[in-house]
């Protein structure tokens, strides 16, 4: 039993190593140091295409290797950081962008989470208010009153 | 008594916000995330100028011009590519003038591809390194763009030919263009 868990264990640790080896290399050699971190922001901050839950600069994919090689000739062309990314946004659609961009075609988007959270709070603070009001008892009957003033007269007779 | 019944309204709050939260999770299931609209459709084919893969000669984005065609990205090593390559032949047989875009694939084995399977191709343009793709804003094979007359693209399908939906809706682009 223990033997089998250890093995488990061993094999999860052996496959996170191989997955670290796994990330894509590849050599650079840039012009400058604000060239190297435009290449590495803008890698970061576009999304592949063909895996789509990984940036350009985490796959493995040969069309992330070929948009990396893109990125590094662009920027060794002189490109600033706008121009490549509205590159890709030409090809591609604003899809590749993990931070989309700011228009009237993504407010909602922009928008969304507050108009939900500022509903969500009109919601919570009508329901908190309900609660109070049903805890208050609305009024006596005229049985009740009169078992009321009964009862302290017969406290004030004592 | 009756006061402290909560209304109709609020006693079907739950189920209505459940079923409009499951009508919305229901209709992003049915969206494919690997379909990207294209930002190309509408404007010109992008310029490039290619080696053909049978003969001599290149093919550039001139040649689109003065006819409607398809542009199908293929390779050699896209199995979906295989699945829709009936579907491309009987398009090819009916009369549609198709160009193949070789996409990083050798060109010894795209050859043998097409001389096992068929050549539906009116001219193939061998893009090695996948450049002019990334052009066309191409993220994998198959993809086919429909061009009209002028050059224009006016619509993409991504993956293969061959599924009904698809081809449908590309058949109904294409009947609304000039021939």
């Amino acid at each position: 039993m223990y033997n089998t868990l250890s093995k488990l264990i061993l094999f999860i640790a052996l496959s996170c190593s191989f997955n670290v080896v796994a990330a894509p290399v590849e050599i650079f050699q840039f012009d400058s140091p604000e060239n190297e971190k435009i290449f590495h922001k803008l890698s970061e901050e576009l999304r592949c295409l063909v895996c789509q839950n990984q940036s350009v600069a985490e796959s493995n994919a040969d069309l992330a290797k070929d948009l990396r090689l893109e990125i590094y000739t662009m920027l060794q062309k002189g490109k600033t950081e706008e121009e490549i990314a509205s590159f890709m946004v030409d090809r591609y659609g604003d899809y590749v962008l993990y931070r989309p961009p700011f228009r009237p075609m993504t407010w909602l988007l922009w928008f969304g989470p507050v108009i939900i959270f500022f509903f969500g709070m009109i919601f919570v603070v009508r329901y908190m208010k309900a609660q109070n009001m049903s805890k208050k008892v609305d009024s006596l009957s005229e049985e009740e009153l009169e078992r009321i003033k009964n009862l302290h007269a017969g406290q004030d007779k004592k | 008594m009756e006061n402290n019944q909560p209304s109709m309204m609020k006693r079907f709050m739950p189920l209505i916000m459940f079923v409009a939260l499951t009508a919305l999770l229901g209709i992003g299931l049915t969206l494919n995330p690997r379909e990207v609209p294209s930002p190309l459709i509408g404007k010109p084919a992008p310029e490039f100028d290619l080696p053909l893969l049978l003969s001599e000669g290149r093919f550039t984005n001139k040649d689109l011009i003065g006819h409607v065609t398809l542009v199908n990205v293929w390779a050699s090593w896209c199995f979906a590519c295989r699945q829709e390559h009936e579907t491309v032949k009987y398009l090819s047989r009916n009369g549609v003038r198709i160009i193949g875009l070789n996409y990083k694939d050798e060109p010894d084995d795209a050859k043998n591809w097409l001389a096992t399977l068929g050549n539906p191709y009116q001219a193939v343009a061998v893009d090695y390194s996948g450049r002019i793709s990334i052009d066309w804003g191409v993220y994998g094979a198959p993809e086919t763009f429909l061009i009209d007359k002028q050059g224009i693209i006016r619509h993409k399908v991504i993956g293969p030919l061959s599924d009904q939906e698809k081809y449908d809706e590309l058949m109904s682009v294409m009947s609304t263009l000039e021939k």
